[in-house]
C-alpha cells in the first residue's frame, strides 16, 4: 500500500481546515464600513462603537487580528456571543448533537431509498422501470428542500396529525418522541439526496455488471441472487463509498434549511440566528464547526476508499 | 510507395466533407438537442418563465402589490387562479412578477461564477504547477463550505438584500468553474495546436483567449445552465430565510416564507411559489442534461 497517498491526503485536509479558518475569519472583516457600528446599530454612542471596536480588537493589524483569533479558535475558544456576553464554544458543542442525528438518520433514510431503486433500474436497465430513477432525481434535484419539508408538514402533521410539525426531544430522554420529530426533517433531506445517489448507484451497477468476472459468474451456474449480491454489488460499494462522500457537502447544505423549517435545534438553525442577531462570532463558530465537520468526513472517506481499493494513486 | 498518393486521394473526399459549412458541431448539436424531448421540455418551460419575468406585469390579472382585506387566504377560483395570500393579495399575480426576481439573480450570479471560476480555472490550468496549487487549493477550501451556509454567512457580512444575494451565491458557485475549466484545459494544453501557436509565437494571454478558451466552452455551458438552475434554488432559499428579496417585492422564496407563517390559514399560499420555483429549476436541469448529451454525445449511456 502507498501510505504517501495517506500522508498528503491528510496534509491537504489541514490546508483546507486552514483556509476554512481564514474565509470564516474574513467573514466580519468584508463587513462594509465599521463592523462595530453595524452591529450596535445607527443610534448607538461613538463610545459604545469605540468600544466594541476595541472588545473586537479591531483596532489592531490585520495577521495580528487573525493569528489572535486563529490561536483562540485551535484551543476551542471562539470569543463571546455578542448577545448575551456568554462562551460561543458551549453554544456549539450543544448543537453538533443535534446536527449530527440529522445527517446520519437522513443520510441511513436516503440511503434506503436509493440502493433498490438504483439496482432495479440497473438490472432492468432500458425497461419502462429505468425511467424511475432519471425522473426521480430529477424531481429530487430540482424540488427546494424547505418546500418540501412545508409540504410534509401541511400533510403529516396538520391534516393526518402523525408527526409533530417541529421541534426536538433529547434521544437520551425519550426514543420514541425522538424519533416523531427526526422522521420528516431526515426524509426531507433524505429524499433531496437519495435522488442523486440513485444515480450513481445504477451507473455504478451498470459498470460491475457487465465485467468479466460477473460474466464468469454467470457462466459458473450461480444463481442470479448471488452473482449481484456478491459478485456485483460487493464491487459496485466501492465507488458507491466515494458518492457517499462526495455527497456529504451538499447533505450538509441541504440540512441547514431542513433545520430552519422544522425548528431543529442544530448548528444551521443556530448560523441563521446568529445572523438575524448580527452575533458574528457565534456565526463564525458555527460555520467553522460546520465545515470542519464536513473536512473530516470528507477525508475519512477518502481514506476508506484507500483502504477499500489500494489500487488508488494520488494524482 | 504506390500507395500513398491513392491513400491521400481516399481521404480527401472526407476532409473536403468535414470542412463544409462552418460551425458544423454547433450544428449537430442543435439538432441532437432538438430532439431530446426531456431537454424541448425544459426549453418550453424556460421559454415560459421567462416571458413572465420579462413582461410579467402586462401579463398579471391583478396588481402584485396590491391589497384587498375583504378577501384573504382565498382558495383558488376562477376570480384568483391561485387564491390571495394573508394580505389578500393575488397569488397567481405575484408569481408571474416573481419570476422576475428568480431569473435576474440566477443570470447575475452565474455570471459572476463563470466569469471569475473560468478565469481562474484557465490560468490555473495553463500556468505553473505552484500557481495551479495556489488557485485549486484556494478553490477546495471555498468548496469544503456547505453552498448555502456560505452563502447565508457571506450576506451576514455584505448585508441583506438581492444585490448582495447575486454576489454570495456567485462566489459559491466560482469553485466549480474554475475545477470544470481547468480540467478541460489540462486535456488539452500538450495538444499540437497550442505548442503550434505558440511556435508561432502567440503570447499566453492570446492562447488561452482564441485556443483554449473554444475548446473548452461545452462543458462550461452545460455547467451554466445546471448553475442557474442551483442558483435559482439558492436565491429561493435566502429570500426564504429573509436575507434575499425584501417585502414588498413578490419573490418565489419570500412568498414561501409568508406562506409558512399561516399554514393554518391556506396552504395555498406555500404551495404554488414552491411549485414554480420546482418547474423553473427542472427546466434548467432538463435543458443542461440535454446540452451534455448534445454536446458530448460520447458521454451518452
Amino acid at each position: 500500500m502507498n501510505y504517501q497517498y495517506v500522508a498528503q491526503r491528510l496534509l491537504m485536509a489541514l490546508v483546507v481546515v486552514l483556509g476554512i479558518t481564514f474565509v470564516v475569519f474574513m467573514i466580519m472583516q468584508i463587513v462594509p464600513g465599521d463592523p462595530a457600528r453595524v452591529i450596535l446599530g445607527p443610534y448607538a454612542s461613538d463610545e459604545s462603537v469605540a468600544g466594541l471596536r476595541d472588545r473586537l480588537g479591531l483596532e489592531r493589524p490585520f495577521l495580528e487580528q487573525y493569528l489572535t483569533w486563529l490561536a483562540k479558535a485551535v484551543r476551542g475558544d471562539f470569543g463571546q456571543s455578542l448577545l448575551n456576553g456568554q462562551d460561543v464554544a458551549p453554544q456549539l458543542w450543544g448543537r453538533v448533537g443535534p446536527s449530527l442525528e440529522l445527517a446520519i438518520v437522513s443520510l441511513a433514510i436516503g440511503l434506503a431509498i436509493a440502493f433498490p431503486i438504483g439496482i432495479i433500474s440497473a438490472l432492468k436497465q432500458g425497461s419502462a422501470l429505468d425511467i424511475v430513477p432519471t425522473v426521480f432525481s430529477q424531481i429530487g434535484v430540482s424540488i427546494p428542500s424547505f418546500w418540501m419539508g412545508i409540504l410534509l408538514i401541511l400533510f403529516f402533521s396538520l391534516n393526518l396529525e402523525l408527526f409533530p410539525p417541529s421541534g426536538y426531544t433529547p434521544l437520551s430522554e425519550d426514543p420514541g418522541d425522538w424519533l416523531a420529530h427526526i422522521i420528516l426533517p431526515a426524509f426531507t433531506a433524505g429524499f433531496v439526496s437519495a435522488s442523486i445517489q440513485t444515480r450513481f448507484i445504477r451507473s455504478a451497477m451498470l459498470d460491475v455488471l457487465s465485467a468479466n468476472y460477473v460474466q464468469t459468474a454467470r457462466a459458473k451456474g450461480l444463481n442470479e441472487r448471488t452473482v449481484i449480491i456478491r459478485h456485483a454489488l460487493r464491487n459496485a460499494l466501492i465507488n458507491i463509498v466515494t458518492i457517499i462522500g462526495l455527497q456529504i457537502t451538499a447533505l450538509f447544505s441541504g440540512l441547514v434549511l431542513v433545520e430552519i423549517v422544522f425548528s431543529w435545534p442544530g448548528l444551521g438553525r443556530l448560523a441563521l440566528n446568529a445572523v438575524e442577531e448580527r452575533d458574528y462570532p457565534l456565526l463564525q463558530g458555527a460555520v467553522l464547526v460546520v465545515a470542519v465537520i464536513v473536512t473530516i468526513v470528507n477525508l475519512l472517506v477518502d481514506l476508506l476508499y484507500f483502504f477499500l481499493d489500494p489500487r488508488i494513486e494520488y494524482v | 510507395m504506390a500507395t500513398l498518393p491513392e491513400d491521400s486521394n481516399k481521404r480527401k473526399p472526407q476532409f473536403d466533407e468535414s470542412l463544409g459549412p462552418a460551425n458544423t458541431l454547433w450544428r449537430d448539436a442543435g439538432r441532437r438537442l432538438l430532439r431530446h424531448r426531456l431537454a424541448m421540455f425544459g426549453a418550453t418551460v424556460l421559454c415560459i418563465v421567462i416571458t413572465m419575468g420579462m413582461f410579467g406585469p402586462a401579463f398579471s390579472p391583478y396588481d402584485p402589490n396590491g391589497m384587498d382585506f375583504a378577501d384573504r387566504f382565498a382558495n383558488p377560483s376562477l376570480d384568483h387562479l391561485m387564491g390571495t395570500d394573508d394580505f389578500g393579495r393575488d397569488i397567481f399575480s405575484r408569481v408571474i412578477v416573481g419570476a422576475r426576481v428568480s431569473l435576474q439573480v440566477g443570470l447575475v450570479a452565474v455570471s459572476v461564477a463563470t466569469v471569475f471560476g473560468t478565469a481562474l480555472g484557465l490560468v490555473a490550468g495553463y500556468s505553473t504547477r505552484i500557481t495551479d496549487e495556489v488557485i485549486m487549493r484556494a478553490m477546495d477550501v471555498l468548496y469544503a463550505f456547505p453552498a448555502i451556509l456560505l452563502a447565508i454567512a457571506i450576506m451576514a457580512a455584505l448585508g441583506k438584500g438581492i444585490g448582495n444575494a447575486m454576489i454570495a451565491i456567485g462566489i459559491v458557485y466560482v469553485p466549480i468553474f474554475a475545477r470544470i475549466a481547468r480540467a478541460a484545459v489540462l486535456s488539452i494544453r500538450n495538444e499540437e495546436f497550442i505548442i503550434a501557436a505558440r511556435a508561432m509565437g502567440a503570447g499566453d494571454f492570446r492562447i488561452l483567449v482564441s485556443h483554449v478558451l473554444p475548446n473548452v466552452l461545452s462543458p462550461i455551458i452545460v455547467e451554466i445552465t445546471l448553475s442557474l438552475a442551483f442558483a435559482i434554488l439558492a436565491e429561493a432559499a435566502l429570500s426564504y430565510l429573509g436575507l434575499g428579496t425584501q417585502p414588498p417585492d413578490p419573490s418565489w422564496g419570500r412568498m414561501l416564507s409568508e406562506g409558512r407563517a399561516f399554514y393554518r390559514q391556506s396552504g395555498w399560499m406555500a404551495f404554488f411559489p414552491g411549485f414554480a420555483i420546482t418547474l423553473t429549476v427542472m427546466g434548467f436541469n432538463f435543458l443542461g442534461d440535454g446540452l451534455r448529451d448534445a454536446l458530448d454525445p460520447r458521454l451518452r449511456r
